[in-house]
């Protein structure tokens, strides 16, 4: 069994054990619960083999909403560990502990809270309202997503089978090398990246080949909602930036695996060129996470303004420049490497450039606010929100790209407080707003408006509490990563941080509530119309939740805001006569590549070679066979979708 | 009859994509063997021929461009060349600016004993 | 509207002229050629990325044999030839199959799979002796990348001749049928990026190297 012993499982450590231990029984009680209530055919015939966009899209968002607790969890232990552990206290978290807690933290929320989360937003959104039935390969979708869940549950195997990576969420060399790091930590890490990137590149190029070659009838570039613009450009991004990832944890793992030497000490390595080629894919990777987030403050602002968004082309440009300009600021990340001047120099000045776009959106949703009939729904609050505190995140952001201000805050909590300011302010809070904006339409029921506002504040007042005292902290000298310090002038600050740190929980647990409490009285908040809220996009011309077709007969677009036109011209009645329409048939590739792949992937970790050549010609087997059937689509009758539609056609008659 | 003439004009394409070919590669294996070329020049000229080979099996083996639903692919093309440029030269310049800056790690290593 | 006019909307499949999005949702064909496509430029980006690597490491032998010392032009004439015309074959295998003139696409492809797995059996000789002469990928940093950049372009030769073999008996079993063909035109697209990379490497790894 390779390096795998019983001494894998912290028998011996309290804390990881108290985890395990919530986590197994947690997994064992839920599927319990399914064995016992006979829920297995329907989850496996509806979700776990569904190929519908829609049905990938809320897994997606679920993963995400899943590990925010698990990497909230890490997050709130770290702030206690720290507002205790002043002048010569230690704390209650060991060091080799502390260093796993913020290396899942980071790993856990970039790669499978907020990319999930935006994913999963785009897999919804997009063919809806773009007018189409699913993404171009529905497959390769379920595919994606089960790629994705494998390293999400890999990582989670390493809480309670060995230990994570404790080299920070990048596993920079020489720390993350053989030498440094004998352990399994850091193969866990590297293994349930490389497998989820898989399934985020494949979902990028899916979503690009869609959006440039799936559109409804009429629908233009120009024609397009924001929201979509904004996709295309996160996944052009996704499609150029998730190579140079695969390629460089692939060169981490040749040097740990078989003794080359591409970022060793010795052997003429060169550690560097790590943080070169991973920052390469690092900056793409933060717009490709804030991208999908401005598209959805794009769609809620217009949408509860009542107006048309302002500036549209200067929309699209704005975000296609910042497209190509995150590939044209990476060295801003290791400044104080030693590159020279004019290297500096350059990166700073293109730093500082990139933030124009931003800056034009923000003039624009200001100015589709301006004279709008304004309604404070709760997805309108996390937009505001978001407009307050990224402009302040960006600012600092900028502060930062000027190298000789870098020299002094570089790995500093100021740097911490930057990115969580633009990731928390910026893409969950986008989350958030779309998750309250589009929820109606995926479940039939709109959400607790009170509840989600308590959620609102709490996230808001919490944020600023946790993160405000972290940029003094940063100019006083405090670096990230510590576990313990020495200044006891800093505690205060660490304590009011920890404090932000419960306020932003009562906000999680007024999110659950919510949940829990919308879905006890959802006969009360029934969606009837498909448009609780006086959309202005295709999505909202579908019933709630959408049949799994998405549209029985192609919608004609004829203006950009498809929707609100169709409304003002009278057009938005169902159509009168149906042809049938083939839809694809569900398929458990998915789930069953991603059975093997977490199979390999962990006999991989602990070097186990039989099972990992087992599982690779496995998964290497199912894809033959699933390539060998030939996939025949399912024909709706146009009679059957007529039966079918007949309560919309009878509702708006 | 029309079905025909575009299949042979398709083997024309091949096969004239396969003849520039060979003579870009001769010409690479020539320039890089002999003194043909300036000494210092050679890395660029090298270059210079590896990317109009490319460019010949884009165009006459892959068709790029020659379609009617191409403006999609040739600005899919464009973008992916744009990024490999802006890493493949970025990392250089950086990498370069690095080490010269930097000091090796073998001397490093001595200093450490 | 007219019933006609709704009918030609609904099924999605209208004059293909305008990608602009007038025509409603492409067809198949195209999509999946697309996809494929951008699947390809995100391996080129891969490549490109080691690409850069090799360009960084490419001095560091750490006391070791570089390139100049090691490699073989001759070979690399020969692994070139064999991917070129291998090209050539499949470009033609494929001309042959739209035709639906089906012995001459098995020939054709038949050739193909064989000058691929000459390529292969030559880059695996070639590595096999550096590794006995002790200038193996754990040798120094330059080898790393230099195995690494070229053994990925050898593991895609290889997956692609799995597919190429996978693909002709799919062909042979079920006929030319509409999704065979689209994953033949999507192998085809594959093997000449291959080729197009492996110029790439010939010029700037091995002929680079041993300029004069």
């Amino acid at each position: 069994m390779g390096k795998l012993t019983w001494s894998a499982i912290p028998f011996d450590q309290p804390i990881p054990m108290a985890a395990s231990l919530f986590i197994v029984l947690g997994v064992l009680g839920l599927l319990g619960l399914t064995t016992a209530k006979g829920w297995w055919p329907y989850i496996w015939r509806e979700w776990l083999t569904s190929v519908d966009h829609k049905r990938i899209g809320v897994m997606y968002v679920l993963l995400a909403l899943v590990l925010l607790l698990r990497g909230f969890i890490d997050a709130i232990m770290m702030r206690s560990q720290l507002a205790v552990a002043a002048g010569g206290a230690a704390g209650y978290l060991p060091p080799e502990h502390y260093d796993q807690i913020f290396s899942a933290h980071g790993t856990i929320m970039i790669f499978f809270m907020a990319m999930p989360f935006m994913v999963g937003l785009m897999n919804f959104v997009v063919p809806l309202q773009l007018g189409v039935r699913d993404v171009a390969f529905p497959v390769l979708n379920a595919v994606s997503f089960w790629l994705t869940a494998s390293g999400a549950l890999l990582v989670n195997i390493s809480l309670v089978v060995g230990e994570f990576a404790r080299t920070g969420w990048l596993a920079y060399p020489p720390l993350s090398e053989l030498q440094f790091s004998p352990g399994v930590g850091v193969d866990y890490y590297l293994w349930a990246l490389q497998i989820s990137g898989v399934g985020t590149l494949l979902a990028g190029i899916n979503l690009v080949t869609t959006i440039l070659k799936l559109r409804a009838p009429g629908m233009s570039y120009m024609r397009m909602p924001v929201f979509c613009w904004t996709a295309l450009a996160s996944n052009l991004l996704i499609v150029a930036a998730f190579p140079i990832l695969t390629a460089t944890f692939g060169m981490l793992l040749l040097d740990r695996y078989l003794g080359m030497h591409f970022f060793t000490n010795d052997g003429g390595g060169n550690a560097m060129l790590y943080f070169n080629l991973i920052w390469a894919w690092g900056h793409p990777e933060v717009y490709i996470l804030i991208l999908p987030a401005f598209g959805v403050f794009s769609e809620v602002i217009a949408t509860f303004s009542g107006k048309a968004l302002f500036g549209y082309r200067s929309m699209v440009l704005a975000t296609m420049a910042i497209c190509i300009l995150s590939f044209m600021v990476w060295l801003h990340h290791f400044f104080t490497m030693g590159a020279g001047a004019n290297v500096n120099a350059f990166f700073g000045v293109m730093t500082m450039i990139i933030a124009v776009p931003t800056g034009v959106k923000i003039f624009n949703w200001l100015f589709t606010l301006f004279r709008g009939r304004i309604r404070f729904e709760v997805p309108v609050l996390w937009a505001i929100g978001f407009m307050v505190t990224f402009v302040i995140g960006g600012m600092t952001g900028v502060l930062m790209a000027v190298p000789p201000a870098d020299f002094v805050l570089h790995n500093s909590v100021f740097l911490v407080a930057h990115f969580h300011n633009v990731i928390i302010g910026g893409v969950l809070f986008g989350g958030m707003a779309g998750y309250n904006y589009w929820f109606p339409k995926a479940f039939g029921f709109t959400l607790h408006k009170g509840l989600g506002a308590l959620s609102f504040w709490c996230w808001l007042i919490g944020f600023y509490l946790a993160f405000m005292p972290l940029y003094a902290l940063g100019l006083m000298g405090m670096t990230r990563r510590m576990q313990h310090y020495a200044d006891t002038g800093w505690q205060p600050y660490l304590i009011v941080a920890e404090v932000g740190a419960v306020v932003i929980l009562c906000g999680i647990v007024a999110t659950i509530a919510q949940l829990v409490v919308s879905i006890r009285s959802r006969d009360a908040r029934r969606d009837v119309t498909g448009d609780p809220w006086n959309g202005r996009t295709l999505e909202w011309s579908t019933t709630s939740p959408p049949p799994h077709y998405n549209f029985a007969v192609l919608p004609r677009v004829n203006s950009v805001d498809a929707f609100w036109k169709m409304k003002k011209d009278g057009l938005d009645a169902p159509p009168t006569t149906y042809d049938s329409i083939d839809v694809p048939p569900r398929s458990p590739n998915g789930f069953v590549t991603a059975f093997f792949a977490v199979v390999t992937g962990f006999a991989l970790i602990w070097h186990i070679t039989w099972m990992a050549i087992l599982g690779l010609v496995c998964a290497t087997v199912t894809l033959m066979v699933f390539g060998w059937i030939e996939r025949v689509d399912n024909e709706i009758s146009g009679s059957d979708l007529a039966l079918a539609e007949r309560p919309r056609s009878k509702a708006s008659a | 009859m029309n079905e025909k003439s575009k299949h042979s004009s398709s083997i024309l394409a091949y096969t004239s994509g396969l003849a520039f070919a060979l003579l870009l590669t001769g010409a690479s294996f020539l320039v890089s063997h002999s003194h043909e070329l300036w000494g210092p020049g050679l890395p660029v000229g090298l270059a210079v021929l590896a990317i109009a080979q490319m460019g010949v099996h884009l165009v006459f083996f892959l068709h790029v461009g020659s379609g009617p639903d191409d403006t999609n692919t040739v600005l899919a093309l464009a973008f992916g060349i744009l990024i490999v440029t802006l890493v493949v030269s970025g990392s250089l310049w950086i990498m370069a600016n690095l080490n010269g800056n930097m000091m090796p790690p073998s001397a490093i290593m001595e200093m450490a004993r | 509207m007219s019933a006609t006019e709704a009918t030609a909307e609904s099924t999605g499949v209208t004059n293909l002229n305008v990608s602009g999005g007038e025509a409603g949702p492409a067809p198949v064909a195209i999509v999946v050629s697309y996809g494929f496509w951008i699947f390809l430029l995100s391996d080129i980006i891969m490549f490109s990325a080691l690409f850069a690597t090799y360009a960084v490491l490419s001095g560091q032998t750490d006391g070791g044999p570089s390139g100049r010392e090691l490699f073989d032009t001759r070979n690399v004439a020969i692994e070139t030839l064999c991917l070129l015309f291998s090209s050539y074959t499949c470009g033609l295998g494929s001309v042959f199959l739209e035709r639906r003139s089906l012995p001459a696409f098995y020939v054709l492809f038949g050739i193909t799979f064989v000058l691929g797995a000459i390529f292969l059996g030559l880059e695996f000789h070639e590595f096999a002796g550096m590794v006995a002469r002790g200038a193996g990928p754990s040798r120094s940093a330059f080898l790393s990348a230099f195995f690494a950049l070229v053994g990925l372009h050898g593991a895609h030769v290889s997956i692609g001749l799995i597919w190429l073999a996978f693909m002709v008996a799919q062909t042979a079993a079920k006929g030319p049928r509409e999704f065979v063909l689209r994953r033949l035109r999507c192998f085809s697209l594959f093997w000449h990026a291959l080729d197009i990379i492996w110029v790439a490497v010939m010029s700037l790894v091995y002929l680079m190297a041993v300029r004069v």
